[in-house]
């Protein structure tokens, strides 16, 4: 009776992290995310860097640990990541001060290290993909999940000048590169948490066996 | 080795403190599931106390450098994102094990005659745990460590005449700011991990004067062999220790799973809002407590109607109390003759099934909206409402039913099932 009883407790609280799970995220189109796809997340720091570092800072990143992490040699990372002025060694903030992003778009664009934790994958993969024109607004945009968002559709020209496909794909690449951007330790910890529960498998058979050894003239 | 052994026994009391609490001290033989949750409570404490030395290393407890330093410790530091994910894993699990030690207690009535004191005990230490764990998740000062604190410090606002003044004094501001931050961390590093030490070491000196119950609740010590040990009782070491080194195997397991494969589990251990920095000029989407604490709050929000003319944030406030105080008087609130469920009656068996149900579903409402539907039929405060109403009926109606319950005759050995 127990046991069923708290297989019962079990089984809500696994529905409850269904709830969970999707609570929020209604209407959101599901992005594919692999941080095993070295490319996708090297084409989608260069998007990153060419489109949105203007203005978004990923505060929390070093160019040189991006390089490592994403197979970047320092040639192509000093000839299209960095500037004339920058270090491999530097955060990947922006130059533009808060007073000037506030007088053009009147917020200052929030740094995103760590957007794919705060919001999800899916949101971002949406978000950049649900821009509309609206002449009356002050960037001559809006976007149909932020409504009144301040940013205008920066990756406009890739979106006009690519196929629908190539253009989500560029979006899932950037998405990619921004759940990366979130966990660095995302890259190791499932590597390591494999072997980890490996070792605890062995232990716990190990472990088994010496009990039964010892409970042997208990029973 | 054994002079030098007996030379250091003569000065220390080595031998005897073993043989007292290990190697000679009786457990009963037929411990189930449920009675491991002690020793994995107690390995849980010493992970959580090992892991937040090495994040206090390394966190700033400061308003300004809080967020960014929990980032330097996910991103800069050798193993940092581990020692955080082991640190906000075990906070979660350590309220699973938790819960689930006092449960048992409820299966089989741990906490009857002789051994209150060792509930009472029990439930300082949760109290105390729970204050950790309130401390401590304003430390990494995202959006969510700092509504949550706000709300539940204003909570004290509530009460008559020294409200406003207390929570200021908690908060040493007028809002949750650096100050609170600061003391905070003096609370969860120091504070109430001496205290919860000290709690866990009488905790368990209580225990091992009166013994441990089990689960047929028969006192093990009335059928003692030639040798005046307890017949149904087995030495802690080397049984029970080496039983626990497989639980704790397979304990491990599941929280190394968590740790490295799903550390935020879906959002019950590490929220979305808490990613952002703290905000004071916008709350998160719905402002909740984590996952542990929220039948309390569940309790504190089901409370809409004003009564006697007190209002009703105070009635919640109050309530809330009620629920865990009531948790302390278990043991003059059952009159049943008996201990274990095992030969308890139809009676006391619905009430802890219709209990345990209303607790489990007053946590899952407390992380919900109150006025939208999740369940069905009503909103989520009505049905917070009635799982209120059974919450207390088991405790209130206690003195009645386990009186009037039909019992079975208690044999005078354990059985092994």
């Amino acid at each position: 009776m127990m046991i069923r009883l708290v297989i019962s407790a079990l089984l809500m609280m696994l529905a409850g992290n269904v709830f969970a799970a999707s609570g929020g995220d209604e209407n959101l189109d599901s992005v594919h995310v692999n941080l095993r796809d070295t490319e996708s997340l090297q084409k989608g720091a260069a998007t990153f860097t060419n489109y949105c570092l203007s203005c978004h800072g990923i505060k929390y990143m070093r160019y040189n640990r991006m390089a490592d992490d994403l197979g970047i040699n320092e040639e192509v990372l000093r000839s299209n990541f960095l500037q004339p002025s920058q270090k491999p060694g530097d955060q990947m903030t922006v130059n533009m001060s808060e007073d000037d992003a506030k007088r053009w778009f009147g917020v200052v664009p929030p740094d995103l290290s760590l957007i794919a934790r705060a919001r999800s994958p899916d949101w971002i993969y949406t978000f950049l993909r649900s821009f509309r024109v609206e002449e009356k607004s002050v960037t001559g945009w809006n976007n149909d999940l932020y409504p009144d968002v301040g940013m205008p559709h920066v990756l406009y020209s890739i979106q006009q000048d690519t196929t629908r496909e190539e253009y989500d794909k560029t979006v899932r690449d950037l998405t990619n590169f921004l759940v990366y951007v979130a966990e660095p330790a995302k890259l190791v910890r499932y590597n390591i948490g494999i072997w980890v529960l490996i070792f605890m498998g062995i232990f716990i058979i190990c472990a088994y066996f010496l009990k039964k050894e010892y409970w042997k003239d208990v029973h | 080795m054994s002079r030098l052994l007996r030379g250091f026994d003569d000065r220390y009391p080595v031998i005897s403190v073993w043989e007292e609490h290990l190697s000679k001290y009786y457990a009963p033989k037929n411990f189930n599931f449920w009675y491991f949750f002690g020793s994995l409570a107690l390995v849980v404490l010493v992970l959580q106390v090992v892991t937040g030395i090495f994040l206090t290393m390394h966190y700033k407890p400061d308003t300004e450098l809080a967020f960014d330093s929990v980032e330097h410790i996910m991103r800069d530091v050798s193993w940092g994102w581990l020692m955080r994910y082991l640190h906000s894993t075990g906070a979660s699990l350590f309220f699973v094990v938790i819960y689930m030690h006092m449960f048992r207690a409820l299966l089989y009535g741990s906490y009857r005659e002789p051994r209150e004191l060792l509930w009472i005990i029990g439930m300082v230490i949760y109290l105390t745990l729970m204050a950790e764990a309130f401390f401590g998740y304003l430390l990494p000062w995202g959006n969510m460590s700092f509504w949550g604190a706000q709300v539940i410090i204003s909570l004290f606002g509530a009460i008559p005449f020294i409200g406003e003044g207390l929570s200021q004094w908690i908060r040493g501001d007028f809002v949750v700011s650096d100050a609170t931050l600061n003391r905070f961390f003096a609370f969860h590093v120091i504070l109430v991990p001496l205290m919860l030490i000290g709690l866990v070491f009488v905790h368990l000196v209580a225990l091992h004067k009166t013994g441990s119950n089990n689960p047929d609740g028969i006192d093990i010590k009335k059928q003692k062999n030639e040798a005046g040990n307890p017949k149904d009782g087995i030495p802690f070491h080397p049984y029970y220790t080496v039983k626990d080194l497989f639980v704790v195997g397979v304990f491990m397991f599941i929280f190394f799973g968590i740790t490295f494969i799903v550390p935020e589990f879906w959002g019950w251990f590490l929220e979305r809002a808490n990613f952002e920095p703290a905000n004071a000029l916008q709350t998160p989407p719905d402002i909740i407590p984590l996952w542990y604490l929220t039948p309390y709050y569940s309790i504190l929000r089901a409370v809409t109607y004003p009564l006697f003319g007190v209002d009703a944030k105070l009635w919640g406030v109050i309530s809330m109390g009620l629920a865990i105080f009531l948790l302390f008087l278990l043991p003059w609130l059952d009159r049943s003759p008996v201990k274990s469920i095992r030969y308890r009656g139809w009676m006391f068996k619905s009430a802890l099934t219709v209990f345990t149900v209303s607790f489990v579903l007053l946590g899952y409402l407390g992380t919900k909206n109150p006025q939208a539907i999740d369940l069905f039929l009503f909103t989520n405060v009505r049905w917070a409402q009635i799982c209120y109403f059974l919450y207390f009926a088991f405790f209130l109606l206690m003195p009645i039913y386990t009186r009037l319950d039909p019992v079975k005759p208690v044999p005078d050995r354990v059985t092994m099932k």
